[in-house]
């Protein structure tokens, strides 16, 4: 095949519409590096808008230090969610529409006023936050196994597929994000814990790097959007049946069933 | 699952973890030189050495639960946690040098310790009995270590070396249960000042408070009562990190302040 923005960011969509895994772009297109994989990333999410939908917000991947420096970045990466990834409370995960979907717990951002980079830190991003949420964020890799390198999950819009935010929302100015727990459950058994720490040292943390990283590519963060600011856990994979809980220390509590 | 081994192999097996400690050379699994080894037999292996000890003049200061959350018990292939028992000389202080020399393979991790101020005497004690005998929480960290090769351990290896215990450090601050929430009450564990690990009390069989049920009556099916002012570790809210000659671990608790554990650098005769 000839590979270019447009083909891929086709083949990818075609992939989710089909629920057909396939093996990583970047084997058959090994030029596609992590700025071309922005792109076609921003060309997915122009086709999902020319079919109707509309962007509310940004999600943030890859935001635990560790795995950073393991895979040679400094700031997570990005993508971007529009009102087709949105999964109404009481609503399950429509698990005929999905390939191998797995759930992670996130803490998830309203922004109250533009943020534009660079120069962001994590106290400026906080400012900007209008209210905090628990969220639970379903994803689901377009490629095999969810075997990919970076530029591969990029283009993915990494690996976004569907997401629900708790009906509670908090001002950030009184929460110790550091130290918000979250435990996840799995069919009433936990599975894993972990604080907002595990994200970047700190949700906002990785808001501020994430909103300086999108400054280099031309684009800001608007108010009224939401972020999702990285999973707290690994995700759990989820069958037919399954109820998955996150359960927060200040944010409540959301809970998803799969069907 | 009941006795397989004879008194004489459980005498046996005590005798080389014993000398483990003695000569800080730790013994291949138990359960590749005394096959069969089964938990009773473990368990039995654990009171002979705590047998010796106390003999000894060590005394005994509370107990730790372990083997608490899915992963390890997914690890171990097990669906139970184990218990061992805590000596008073096995309490190091806050934010004090603590020799690393005195641990095999030492690894650290968060818990949300009880101190009783009542006796809790299983059979039959309830989450009620338990809320009602914590006279407080207080922050610790709780040093493992291993007596057995590179932590090859099975569900009786680590019953027979004491369910894996190593030392204690209690934080400064008690903290009563009322209106406490620890299922959701979160740890940032920090080693040499960068974040390893981040958990939460549900980590704990869903709450920290489940595991001292479970200890309260699995003591006491065997006639142990767990004394007032005892202390229980009931049970990690992380996965173990390594720990050196050297390295500085702290661990920030919310509502529970925070409690630190310093490893002496080792010296130039070490």
């Amino acid at each position: 095949m000839n590979w270019d923005i447009d083909t891929a960011a086709a083949v990818l969509l075609e992939a989710e519409r089909q629920r057909q895994d396939r093996g990583p772009l970047t084997d058959e297109w090994p030029e596609l590096d992590l700025g071309t994989a922005y792109r076609v990333q921003k060309r997915l999410i122009e086709k999902k808008v020319e079919a109707g939908e509309k962007v509310v917000g940004v999600k943030l991947g890859l935001t635990s230090r560790a795995k950073q420096e393991r895979m040679g970045i400094t700031s997570p990466l990005t993508a971007v969610l529009t009102d087709g990834y949105v999964l109404e409370a009481d609503v399950p995960i429509p698990l005929a529409e999905l390939i191998h979907p797995r759930v992670e717990p996130e803490i998830v951002f309203v922004m109250g006023k533009r943020l534009e980079g660079p120069g962001v830190t994590a106290a400026t991003a906080l400012d900007a936050v209008e209210s905090v949420h628990a969220g639970l964020e379903i994803i689901d890799s377009r490629y095999v196994d969810f075997k990919f390198t970076l530029p591969d999950v990029v283009a993915d819009n990494a690996s976004s597929a569907r997401f629900l935010v708790g009906g509670k929302a908090l001002s950030p100015k009184n929460l110790d994000l550091a130290l918000e727990a979250c435990v996840l459950t799995a069919n009433g058994t936990v599975v894993a814990t972990a604080t907002g720490a595990a994200v970047q040292g700190h949700p906002a943390e990785a808001l501020a790097l994430a909103a300086n990283a999108l400054a280099a590519r031309g684009e800001a963060i608007e108010a009224g959007q939401l972020v999702l600011t990285g999973g707290l856990t690994d995700a759990v994979f989820v069958h037919a049946g399954d109820q998955i809980g996150a359960e927060f220390t200040s944010l409540g509590s959301v809970f998803v069933t799969a069907a | 699952m009941s006795a397989q081994l004879g008194p004489g192999e459980r005498a046996d097996a005590a005798r080389l973890l014993l000398k483990a400690y003695e000569t800080g050379v730790p013994v291949p699994p138990l359960t590749a030189t005394h096959p069969g080894l089964t938990v009773e037999d473990a368990y039995d292996v654990q009171l002979r050495q705590v047998a010796e000890w106390t003999a000894a003049g060590r005394k005994i200061a509370g107990h730790k639960v372990g083997l608490t959350s899915a992963a390890i018990q997914r690890q171990l292939g097990v669906d139970s946690p184990d218990y061992g028992h805590l000596f008073a000389d096995m309490f190091h202080l806050d934010s004090q040098p603590i020799p690393a020399g005195e641990f095999l393979s030492p690894r650290i991790e968060p818990e949300i310790a009880f101190v009783l101020r009542k006796p809790l005497t299983g059979p039959g004690v309830t989450v009620a009995h338990v809320l009602d005998a914590i006279a407080y929480a207080i922050a610790s960290l709780e040093i493992i270590d291993s007596r057995i090769e590179d932590w090859k351990i099975t569900l009786p290896d680590t019953i027979a070396d004491n369910a894996s215990s190593g030392g204690v450090v209690l934080g400064a601050t008690p903290v009563p249960l009322d209106g406490l929430d620890l299922r959701t009450c979160g740890v940032v564990l920090r080693r040499n000042g960068r974040i390893v690990q981040t958990g939460a009390g549900g980590a704990v069989l869903g709450s920290p408070v489940n595991a001292l049920v479970w200890l309260a009556n699995t003591v006491g099916a065997l006639g142990v009562t767990l004394e007032a002012g005892s202390v229980v570790l009931p049970g990690a809210l992380t996965a173990a990190v390594d720990v050196g000659p050297g390295d500085t671990v702290t661990a920030t608790f919310a509502h529970l302040g925070s409690v630190t554990a310093t490893f002496a650098a080792l010296s130039e005769e070490d």
